[in-house]
């Protein structure tokens, strides 16, 4: 086991390096480069501070070499500044990975806890009225876009009810375990409730699938509760897919965090990667970009670690 | 028995939920500055930040007078402030005194003085400081100290915007960061209003910025040291948002008190329609800007070339229809670039009202005419036919151009929308001439700023000025030129109204630019807010927010 995790790790730190290059060319081949704002606003600049300037940052070599010393950089940790918050990279990225990650890692847990439930009570009795609500439910979690859902939550429930804060992560002057809390339940919600959709589906085919086995009509005819059938015999076997579709959507759920943090106007990394492209702040995209990498891959690890601890005939070799 | 459990942390988590006083003033916007640098990454939303926080030397009112802010008097000819001098390696300049006030202190308590200025002009030299607009400070030659409170700024060159005078550095702070980093290029990012924002001393206005969460907020609080009027609000909050249907929400549910006009915040037709659903919760103005909302004309294209067509384009079009319809008629048509509300306008240039029957008639005139489908060929059988783009995925622009549209598709001219992210749009579309009709934006232009760098022939991108000018339409007039010189250079006020109208004239002759209207700022105000008074203009309203008031 050790042996494997440590081939994922080397091959993961081989994809990063691969992504780091790919990820440089492409933000190198956008349109406009971190000097081009700051001339923008500049009338006096002549040539002459133009070129010194682009000397001064690097610009005027070639795209290769100037990767290669962002990576030389990049390898003992100094991920340069950021152009548009005029800060270190890394002061600018932990705090906005830390609240991203709050975020996710909540409504992840949220979701799957509620797919669960849901996915197992549908499959009880496929084609009843219980599994018909709960796929209207699905089908409904999985097309509402989520800028719609994060703004009928701010209407309804800070607008008329006035139940929790509309945006940002604390109130000014406060910012205790409970002000960050309510900041928090909104966009939780809506996070949750747009990944909810999909696993509920995963959840109930897998488990239907799992329903109709031998060992789990075995376990009915030796007289187990059905509470045991379900959740014993059944559940453990049909969470195999369900995982891998889970792990693999953990990384996606940056896609949703974007659209829920510019909603709720959390400065999350989503919205952090967004502006950063948008403003030519090339370390904070690339790096940003990379963590993002890194999320997926780990993802991806852990999926892989799940399998073998759900069913002990897969061999990690 | 789950269930009642939620419900009780639910309610104890929102029984609690903290009210805002009227004394806490909650102002919601759509982007967040990248820097508290007042010189660096020059952005509408730090401008309107700052101007809570660090005074220029002088600014321009409400009325568009220029007015001191730490000054005792305006420099001018007349006060004997500014005189013409020779230069030591010949030719002209002028020396520029500046009388700073004697009860202007940072927010640590320190005096503001000459020596400030001073160094910030060192700091504004250096190619590599970052400084944004190097133009302001790379003209002051050199600065001699008189006295803590008076300095003489020697300009190289003479020029009508002496007096523009920007915000100053505390030289106790920045001297020691501008020392250790001067000529490496790392100032912009060492600068202790990048480290540190939060720092008191870097400010002299009537608040402080005393949280700074990049991002998030910036929290604004009575500066001790202020010796002016005293700041009516306990504590400004500028709270960022960027999707503004929920910044929309988020004023609606009490989190946000106020959307300012002249900060990037709710647009027109938000506030137009907010006004219509909540006519009395709220106080609304509109006060019309000087950001100036036109189409320029690609004048390399041979059908462009033309000024009967350019005058026919622009007589096919509705434009007071079109203000009235999409923004209920508060943002004025434009007949040059230049606001009514800049001292410099100039009333008598041509017009080009409403008239489809003289737009066809002049495109009749140059060998245009109706063909079979209702687009108008030439002789040679030619379309008249012209790609039209704007930044994709403004919703107000991409409406006005689906108007705009139709309005010359009953004129027989086709246009073909071709837009594009912004980023292309201007980084390299525009910037690189790549576009072959016509392009739709916005000019924002300072008061009576001689506009060299939008319509003078040495202002044309190419790679041979690193496509440093934003004379997009490859425009040329040597009138023009010499108009714009006349405006930037005669320091006599007549002589400058005379080349202020002939460059109107000018203009509004040749049409290198099809004026649509001036933008209006939108404010929406809590009825408990008093004192906020719209400019118009970049110099913001925030910079007076020591007399706004909760009543």
């Amino acid at each position: 086991m050790t042996r494997y995790i440590l081939r994922r790790i080397l091959q993961a730190l081989l994809v990063l390096l691969v992504m780091s290059f790919v990820i440089y060319s492409l933000i190198g081949l956008m349109p406009g480069d971190p000097l081009d704002i700051m001339l923008a606003s500049n009338p006096g600049a002549t040539p002459e501070v133009v070129e010194h300037l682009r000397k001064l940052y690097g610009l005027d070599q070639p795209l290769m070499l100037r990767y290669l010393r962002w990576l030389q950089d990049a390898l003992v940790g100094q991920f340069g500044y950021s152009r548009t918050h005029s800060l270190p990279v890394l002061s600018v990225l932990v705090p906005a990975l830390i609240q991203t990650c709050k975020l996710m890692i909540i409504s992840f847990i949220a979701s799957v806890i509620l797919a669960f439930i849901l996915g197992i009570l549908a499959a009880l009795k496929p084609g009843g009225i219980l599994d018909g609500v709960i796929s209207l439910f699905a089908f409904a979690g999985i097309s509402v876009p989520v800028f719609w859902l994060a703004l009928m939550m701010i209407l309804v429930f800070a607008v008329k009810l006035h139940w929790f804060p509309a945006s940002g992560i604390a109130t000014v002057g406060d910012g205790g375990f409970r002000d960050q809390a309510l900041h928090l339940v909104m966009p939780v919600i809506t996070l949750a409730l747009a990944s909810t959709g999909g696993f509920t589906r995963y959840v109930r085919a897998s488990m239907i699938e799992v329903l109709r086995m031998d060992h789990v009509r075995t376990a009915r005819a030796k007289g187990a509760a059905e509470w045991r059938v379900v959740l014993v015999h059944a559940f453990r076997n049909a969470l195999i897919p369900v995982v891998t579709i889970m792990a693999l959507s953990f990384g996606v759920l940056f896609n949703g965090a974007l659209l829920t943090e510019t909603m709720f106007a959390q400065p999350g990394m989503g919205k952090m990667i967004y502006d950063a492209i948008l403003g030519n702040d090339f370390n904070l995209a690339l790096t940003g970009l990379l963590f993002a990498t890194v999320v997926t891959l780990l993802s991806n690890l852990v999926a892989d670690l799940a399998y073998g601890w759900l069913d002990p005939r897969i061999a990690l070799t | 028995m789950t269930l009642r459990l939620c419900l009780c942390v639910v309610a104890l988590l929102v029984g609690g939920a903290a009210a805002y006083a009227k004394d806490v003033l909650t102002i919601g916007v759509s982007q967040f500055p990248s820097s508290m640098h007042p010189n660096i990454d020059p952005e509408v939303i730090k401008s309107y930040t700052l101007s809570f926080a660090l005074r220029p030397i002088a600014a321009f009112d409400k009325d568009g007078i220029n007015t001191c802010m730490l000054c005792t008097a305006l420099p001018t000819l007349q006060n004997g402030l500014v005189r013409i001098e020779d230069r030591a390696g010949g030719g002209k300049g002028m020396a520029v005194t500046v009388k700073l006030r004697d009860d202007i202190l940072w927010g640590d308590g320190r005096p503001v003085t000459a020596a400030d200025l001073a160094f910030t002009a060192r700091v504004g030299r250096d190619p590599t400081s970052g400084f944004a607009n190097t133009r302001v400070w790379g003209r002051v030659a050199s600065v001699d100290v008189i006295d803590d409170h008076t300095a003489v700024l020697h300009l190289d060159e003479i020029s009508t915007l002496y007096d523009r005078l920007p915000a100053i550095l505390p030289e106790h702070l920045e001297g020691p960061v501008f020392a250790r980093v001067a000529g490496t290029g790392d100032y912009r990012n060492q600068t202790t209003y990048n480290r540190a924002p939060t720092t008191p001393g870097l400010y002299n206005g009537p608040y402080l910025v005393t949280d700074y969460q990049p991002g998030q907020l910036v929290v604004l609080e009575p500066n001790p040291y202020w010796k002016g009027t005293k700041p009516g609000i306990r504590r400004i909050v500028l709270k960022a948002i960027g999707n503004t249907a929920a910044l929309q929400a988020n004023l609606l549910a009490g989190d946000v008190d106020m959307a300012p006009g002249d900060a990037p915040s709710l647009t027109i037709d938000q506030v137009l329609q907010l006004r219509k659903q909540q006519p009395d919760r709220f106080t609304y103005i509109f006060r019309p800007a000087l950001t100036y909302e036109h189409i320029d004309l690609n004048l390399d294209n041979p059908i462009l070339q033309d000024i009967r067509v350019r005058r026919a384009l622009l007589l096919a079009l509705d434009r007071n229809t079109l203000v009235e319809r999409l923004f209920e008629g508060m943002q004025p048509v434009a007949d040059s670039f230049v606001s009514p509300l800049d001292p410099m306008h100039a009333d008598g240039v041509t017009s080009y009202p409403y008239d489809p029957a003289r737009a066809r008639a002049l495109l009749a005139e140059a060998g245009w005419t109706p063909g079979p489908d209702g687009v108008c060929r030439n002789a040679a059988g030619a379309r008249l036919s012209l790609s039209f783009g704007t930044t994709a995925g403004n919703r107000l622009r991409e409406l006005q151009q689906q108007v705009l549209q139709n309005q010359w598709k009953n004129a027989c001219i086709e246009v073909t929308i071709r837009n594009e992210p912004a980023r292309t749009f201007f980084g390299e579309t525009l910037k690189q001439r790549v576009f072959t009709g016509l392009a739709m934006y916005a000019w924002s232009f300072g008061i009576s700023y001689p506009p060299r760098q939008t319509l003078a022939t040495d202002q044309i991108p190419t790679a041979a000025n690193n496509y440093g000018g934003t004379n997009y339409m490859d425009y040329r007039n040597p009138t023009m030129d010499a108009a714009i010189l006349t405006a930037e250079t005669n320091l006599d006020p007549a002589a400058q109204k005379v080349a202020w109208a002939d460059i109107q004239r000018i203009y509004a002759d040749d049409l290198p630019v099809l004026p649509l209207f001036f933008r209006a700022d939108a404010y929406v105000l809590p009825k408990w807010l008093k004192g906020v008074t719209p400019t118009g203009h970049s110099d913001d309203s925030s910079l007076w927010s020591e007399f706004w008031r909760s009543e």
